[in-house]
């Protein structure tokens, strides 16, 4: 075990793990931070999507020893109110279903307009791609992110 | 007006349950505001005393009101949609409701459970009552205050005046004196026309906790002490646990216990794990050094049956479908003869392959035993089988086993199985605390309830004038034969048969979304689709047909459907799709379905993108009588539609020796965003009949309808699911 001292949502943390422990499980374990999902811990579900220096990162796969350092952002952190305009879309177009899922897709989706402000159906899919929905709700999300991008 | 009588209920709605008072939910409660929690705030006070009027209202002293819904919340939105039904009879202000997930009572409520499209229809006369009989409690207590009769009174949203006087009192005034007040043995239902809740769109209640990351689902639940824990089971159906390397895995870092559980029941239920019995156990205070510790292990497994495999799987129900046992079936007229004296006969093959659900949100399940008591916390579709079978294992009664429901993210019929609750509790009880058990993703893979592998011959004869003069469909599956024999087209076939053909596998199988459905609408419906082509017929046109001879001279006694209903939804999406124009470079399929009591049409347009088949839109109609939440109703469909179109063209569960070779999103395919539609557009039928279900009948005529617009844009008939695998495209549409 070893100490590690992690940036989340600008509040510094400090906890005992593992080096080899993935974020996710020290966000969700060691710091209740409930809000990234498990789904497949490979990288292949897009449930545990975290910012990282504001980029759109899988916790599942990036280890504690390696987070240290780094800006890092959960949905608990993404705005002050929950009004984050992804947030706001996604209570506008009322997309979740079981919503699961959710907190991943609207951190990918929020990385996704901050680098492009007015994605083309393409540019959606192709950043959303790595988000799976098994209840399906693809097209909300995508009409929610064009909502999104207009707030 | 309808009168409803009450006194079969009385007793229940009036018995206010203990588990059911202020707060009782799980330690994670909060209030899920029918708007924000901010704007409720604004417009009514938190109470300072809340009065409890019956099992599934709660009046506070400002007015607040708390609806408990009953029934498991999967995704299906019941925790929104059941409390609109018992506010639209209560007559109060949504943006006063908060909403609460009640406990599993069967003394208060009736089926509590979330499977078959159900939950509305089932309970669709009990929350009407519940709201009814709370309205008119608090009416009598407002008449017996001012020593007024009640139909002097009126109500509106939640205040009660006087009809010809002056006098208003809020409900949350006159609350504490409707407790436990009379009511009259019948008592008014509103008027279906008069509805102001039911049939406007109301918002996810629990939305704004879901995209701000609140903790609500089983695998977020935590208690003080509380112990993680995971299984691990064989690697193959066939195989039994001997040993594993107990002592080494005790010794890693991180794991405080390992051990063998056993939770074999001496007369399992449907609900009750049939595969894997002995599990190791691995107890620790967090996940990850689990996931180590599970690597690590070495165990001795024993053959106890045969290890199978895919292409035994597809012998074995082709060698089914030859040997003509069918165990259920219907024949109408002389189908054989009929065959022989058509002037064109068409026989198709379909199959399916097994598919896991993967819900997004692994099975998971919290348990705190003690010598007298279980206490279940998580997600689950069967609260009342889990609570049984939890009883039978511990030997502990009925009433010391208690199951509170978490958000559950996703359930798709594999949370109707209990086995991951019951696994819980054996290890809550083996180390003496409170444990939260948690799959990996491969866990839930690979001890799946997998939906069953099928196949199907069809075969339709026309006569000279191309009408359909027979029909007959024999279908197989591991383990059930997937054939509905009363369902369409019997009743207006002259010469009809359908046998049902079961046949036998160690996997473990169970109610995967539209069960059967699924598979028989795709292939029925493609079928038909065929058949229409060979008749020279318009495919809806062709169907429409057969619904007018079901409706005007049904062959039969008992056929499973309405034509009138059914064609209804065909007219419909035939209207909105605008069938019958051509848009070049669009190619369209049409399929429709009845299951779970409702009906659905849909239209499928695809487009080709670089060479390859795109779906770009898709139109439906939807006939499940009254629309309760309109919004909602069409994310269920649209969610059923993707659903359906993902898993006939992409997914697959292949077994080898035993062992499944998709354990994990890398090798198995869902549907991703790229591949989903653009569009999905939903019409409901305008109807007057009581709601049906929502979560299973947009799926299944999706598979029909996407293979019957793929053969128009590729002139490829599709058999086998994956379509992916038939069509020689894995790289075409991935």
């Amino acid at each position: 075990m070893s100490t590690f001292t992690l940036k989340i949502n600008n509040i510094k943390h400090t906890v005992e793990a593992d080096m080899d422990t993935p974020l996710l499980w020290v966000l969700r374990d060691h710091l209740d931070l409930l809000g990234t999902k498990y789904g497949c811990g490979i990288g292949q579900c897009g449930t545990c999507t975290v910012h990282v220096n504001g980029n759109a990162v899988r916790s599942c796969l990036l280890q504690v020893s390696q987070a240290e350092g780094m800006n890092i952002t959960t949905i608990e952190g993404l705005s002050d109110n929950g009004d984050h305009p992804v947030q706001q879309a996604w209570l506008e177009h009322d997309v979740p279903q079981c919503g699961y899922c959710q907190s991943g897709q609207i951190m990918s989706a929020a990385a996704l307009l901050k680098s492009n402000p007015n994605p083309s159906d393409a540019d959606i899919d192709a950043s959303m791609n790595g988000n799976i929905c098994r209840c399906g709700t693809y097209v909300r999300i995508k009409q929610a992110i064009k909502t999104a991008s207009k707030l | 007006m309808t009168k409803i009588r009450t006194h079969y209920n009385r007793r229940s709605f009036l018995k206010v349950s203990a588990a059911a008072g202020g707060g009782m939910l799980i330690g994670f409660s909060w209030f899920t505001g029918c708007t924000s929690d901010k704007k409720i705030k604004e417009k009514v006070a938190i109470p300072n005393e809340w009065f409890e009027i019956n099992g599934y209202i709660k009046i506070g002293d400002t007015g607040m009101v708390t609806i408990y819904s009953p029934n498991p919340e999967i995704g299906q939105n019941v925790r929104t949609s059941m409390p609109m039904i018992i506010a639209e009879e209560l007559d109060v202000d949504w943006n006063n409701v908060v909403v609460e997930q009640a406990p599993l009572n069967t003394g208060i409520y009736q089926n509590q459970f979330a499977g078959g499209s159900l939950s509305i229809r089932l309970s669709w006369n009990a929350l009407r009552m519940a709201g009814a009989t709370g309205r008119r409690m608090l009416l009598e207590a407002a008449a017996k205050e001012w020593g007024v009769a009640v139909s002097d009174l009126s109500v509106t949203k939640g205040i009660i005046s006087e009809k010809n006087g002056e006098r208003t009192v809020d409900y949350g005034a006159i609350a504490s004196k409707a407790v436990g007040i009379e009511i009259p043995d019948e008592i008014d239902l509103k008027d279906i026309n008069s509805f102001e809740l039911i049939g406007t769109s109301k918002r996810n209640v629990e939305g704004e906790n879901i995209v701000t990351g609140k903790p609500m689902y089983g695998l977020d639940f935590k208690r003080e002490g509380m112990q993680f824990a995971m299984i691990q089971h064989p690697p193959a159906f066939g195989m039994k646990l001997k040993d594993f390397n107990e002592e080494e895995i005790k010794a890693m870092p991180g794991v405080k216990d390992a051990f063998i559980i056993d939770i074999a029941l001496e007369d399992p239920s449907w609900s009750d794990e049939k595969g894997f019995l002995q599990l190791i156990a691995i107890v620790g205070d967090s996940t990850w050094p689990l996931m180590k510790a599970k690597k690590a292990i070495r165990a001795n497994w024993e053959l106890i049956s045969e290890l199978e495999n895919s292409e035994m799987h597809n012998r074995i129900l082709e060698t089914a479908l030859a040997s003509g046992k069918a165990q259920g079936s219907r024949k109408d007229g002389d189908p054989d003869m009929a065959f022989s004296k058509a002037a064109k006969v068409i026989e198709r093959t379909y199959s399916s392959p097994f598919l896991p659900h993967n819900t997004m949100e692994p099975m998971n399940f919290f348990a705190n035993v003690t010598d007298t008591s279980a206490e279940l916390i998580g997600p689950t579709q069967t609260p009342e089988a889990l609570e049984g079978s939890v009883s039978k294992l511990l030997g502990l009664p009925l009433e010391d086993v208690t199951v509170n429901m978490t958000r559950i993210g996703g359930g798709f019929g594999r949370r109707l199985y209990v086995h991951f609750g019951v696994e819980a509790a054996a290890i809550s009880k083996k180390i003496g605390a409170p444990v939260k058990l948690i799959y990996t993703r491969e866990d839930d893979m690979t001890q799946g309830t997998y939906r069953p592998a099928y196949q199907s011959v069809y075969k339709a004869g026309l006569d000279e004038n191309n009408n359909l003069i027979a029909f007959s469909v024999k279908g197989a599956g591991l383990p059930e034969g997937p054939v509905f024999p009363n369902r369409f087209p019997a009743g207006a076939v002259e010469n009809y048969s359908a046998e049902k053909i079961d046949a036998k596998t160690n996997i473990t199988t169970g109610a995967w979304r539209a069960p059967r459905s699924h598979f028989t609408a795709g292939a029925e419906q493609a079928f038909l689709d065929e058949v229409a082509e060979l008749a020279g017929k318009d495919p809806i046109d062709f169907r429409l047909e057969l619904f007018d001879r079901a409706i005007n001279n049904p062959i039969g006694e008992k056929n499973d459907y309405e034509p009138e209903r059914y064609a209804g939804v065909l007219k419909l999406v035939k209207e909105k799709s605008n069938w019958g124009e051509s848009i070049p470079g669009v190619y369209r399929g049409v399929a429709a379905y009845f299951c779970h009591h409702s009906y659905v049409a849909e239209v499928i347009d695809v487009v080709m993108v670089d060479e390859k088949p795109k779906v770009k839109k898709v139109w439906c109609a939807v006939d499940c009588g009254i629309v309760i939440n309109p919004d909602a109703a069409k994310n269920m469909i649209q969610g059923g539609v993707i659903d359906g179109i993902g898993h006939a063209m992409y997914s697959q569960l292949t077994f080898n020796n035993g062992e499944p070779n998709e354990i994990n999103f890398d090798r198995y395919q869902l549907i991703r965003h790229a591949q989903a539609p653009e569009d999905i557009e939903v019409f409901f039928v305008d109807s007057s009949v009581d709601p049906t279900g929502l979560g299973e009948p947009g799926l299944p005529p999706a598979v029909g309808a996407l293979a019957n617009a793929i053969y128009q844009a590729t002139g490829q008939r599709l058999y086998k699911q994956p379509f992916m695998n038939n069509m020689q495209l894995q790289e075409l549409v991935g």
